[in-house]
């Protein structure tokens, strides 16, 4: 407990130590500057914020519903022979290497929306600002749907644990109410874990805005604002892993230690809100 | 003669509550209450034979040669026989004897466990229960169930009651309604002024009647109880019995029970269930050994192995 607690202090201070160079030359307009140009030797961050806020955030949105689906689906619907394979199938979609999923992003995935996906968006959609543009087979779309991919498996097993942890005594008592199975669910399971899932989901958050290798690949590591969803962009860690070790100049790197500070700053404050609402929901219904 | 009969009988059956049947009503707190009470019941139904107490009365369940089975294990087999309107009926026997099993195929809580299957025709006011177009959640909101353990929703005492009413709709004069439920579980005095507290801050005893008010908030007909004292201290106990004393004017109550005491109390009508291997398979599955008016099972037993379990001979 000591020593998680002791490589945490040396592991925060050796990041803000390195990002030092960088956050005395640029301060707090670090966060705000658009500007990210190793010739000139002038470093800001917005665009990498916005680009990890918004592929997390458009990844949870979507693959939240999902998981929570899958993880019903397995706890109420599925028969009981199925509930096992299924359930080790979507735990071994987390299992795949960040690096491979990316890959397949590239191969597969990109191509796809490229062809197919993005020029329906564009002509049904296309009068909603931000989706009217030009398919691209990297983006933040390709971006955002790998982070899915990788936040699904995390939040249907939590979900899952955290549904089949709901008393049975507690379903058959709505049920011999005639409630539907649905309104069991959503009246009865659903609140009852409500605080576990909100911690799974922020647990979901953290893991995008955490993710790399895979963002990297599929993001396109635009250097410009991107004008639509479809346009290439990048994110903070995505620009972390891929410029560190070419990095040209010495402030460019401190620059990138401090995209790592930011990074951190977002986890803890993900993680604070997580406690926050769990507690607070708790302390509502009563429920450990 | 009849009567010394009777107390021979009786007083067998308290030796061996006391000692074997673990219901805490006859072990801890007040047992001689409990049991005056039980012998009183009896006495007064054996001076009242020979006018059956389902005479005139409609039938509400019907059963037909019902069997039931869990992935092809017959768990009770060949029940038949009719529950009567406005009657309390006690399901007996020893563990394992499909009782509880039986009783939820009368609401078709069963649907919900794989590979249950029921053989067999229950008939509810004529319809088979069973039958195609038969809506399961229709059929459980007309006839409610209280389970063994209280098991009140983590909310609060008035969402609780109000549950089953707002998920069917029945919204106009929510309160009353709400208020209606708890006074016929007798728990509106104990909770008028704390309605919004958790439903898991009443003691058992309450939130077993937080239970039995919630079934009742949806204006069923039948209300199923399985086992509905067996988690309760003795007071909560005879509370819960006084209730379905109380209830069956309005409602078609049937009991399960393993307390023959508490049968002997509550229970009009008993249907007495064993358990049977069968002469083929050697499969041990529940039977229906007899079932009629509670004093005649209790004082006149026609089944030899019915007089074996009231007089504490086995079970």
């Amino acid at each position: 407990m000591l020593v998680l607690a002791l490589v945490m202090v040396l592991l925060v201070w050796n990041v803000v130590d390195q990002a030092r160079p960088s956050i005395s030359e640029f301060g707090v307009g670090f966060l705000t500057g658009t500007e990210w140009n190793a010739v000139t030797d002038k470093f800001g961050a917005l665009d990498l914020i916005c680009g990890t806020l918004a592929t997390s955030l458009i990844a949870l949105l979507i693959a939240v519903p999902i998981a929570i689906a899958i993880a019903l689906f397995l706890t109420e619907l599925a028969p009981a022979v199925l509930r096992t394979p299924v359930g080790m199938l979507v735990e071994l979609l987390a299992a795949i290497p960040s690096v491979v999923l990316g890959l397949w992003g590239i191969v597969v995935m990109g191509p796809f929306l490229n062809d197919h996906v993005e020029p329906w968006m564009i002509s049904h959609l296309g009068f909603i600002p931000f989706l009217d543009g030009y398919p691209s087979p990297v983006g933040l779309l390709p971006a955002c749907l790998i982070l899915t991919i990788m936040i699904v498996p995390i939040v249907a097993s939590i979900s899952r644990e955290l549904l089949s942890s709901v008393p049975s005594d507690l379903k058959a008592g709505a049920m011999a109410l005639g409630a539907t199975r649905w309104e069991m669910v959503r009246r009865v399971a659903l609140p009852q874990v409500g605080a576990g899932l909100v911690a799974g989901t922020m647990l979901g958050f953290a893991r995008a805005v955490g993710e790399a290798i895979a963002v990297t690949q599929v993001i396109g590591g635009s250097l410009v604002r991107p004008q639509n969803l479809y346009a290439p962009a990048d994110t903070m860690a995505g620009r972390l892993a891929a410029q560190y070790s070419g990095a040209a100049t010495a402030l460019q790197k401190a620059s990138l230690a401090y995209l790592a500070v930011i990074l951190l700053v977002i986890s803890l404050i993900t993680n604070l809100i997580a406690n926050l609402i769990v507690r607070r929901m708790r302390r509502r219904l009563g429920t450990p | 003669m009849h009567t010394n009969d009777k107390s021979g009988i009786i007083d067998s059956m308290s030796d061996d509550v006391s000692q074997s049947e673990s219901t805490e009503a006859d072990v801890v707190g007040e047992p001689g209450l409990a049991l005056a009470r039980s012998q009183a019941k009896l006495a007064e139904m054996a001076g009242q034979h020979g006018d059956s107490p389902q005479s005139g009365r409609r039938v509400v369940f019907g059963l037909e040669d019902v069997s039931v089975s869990y992935s092809g294990m017959v768990a009770i087999r060949d029940v038949a026989f009719d529950i009567h309107e406005n009657l309390a009926t006690a399901f007996i026997g020893p563990s394992g004897c499909g009782k509880t099993t039986l009783l939820r195929s009368m609401n078709r809580m069963n649907d919900l466990i794989q590979g249950a299957e029921v053989a067999g025709r229950i008939t509810y006011h004529g319809q088979d229960l069973f039958g195609a177009g038969v809506d399961a959640v229709e059929v459980r909101r007309r006839i409610g169930m209280v389970f063994q353990r209280p098991n009140p929703f983590p909310k609060s005492i008035y969402d609780n009651v109000a549950f089953g009413l707002r998920i069917h709709g029945m919204k106009d004069n929510l309160s009353d309604r709400v208020e209606q439920a708890l006074r016929h579980a007798a728990l509106w005095d104990e909770v008028k002024d704390r309605l919004k507290h958790s439903a898991l801050s009443l003691s058992g005893g309450q939130q077993q009647r937080l239970c039995i008010a919630r079934a009742l908030a949806i204006e069923p007909d039948v209300i199923l109880m399985d086992e509905p004292a067996s988690a309760l201290d003795p007071v909560a106990t005879l509370a819960i019995e006084d209730l379905v004393g109380v209830l069956k004017n309005d409602y078609t109550i049937v009991i399960v029970t393993h307390n023959m005491q508490q049968a002997a109390r509550v229970a009009d009508m008993t249907a007495f269930f064993s358990v049977d291997a069968d002469e083929k398979t050697g499969n041990r599955s529940g039977v229906l050994v007899e079932s009629g008016p509670t004093s005649d099972l209790f004082i006149r037993p026609s089944d030899p192995r019915t007089e074996a379990y009231v007089t504490g001979r086995f079970g």
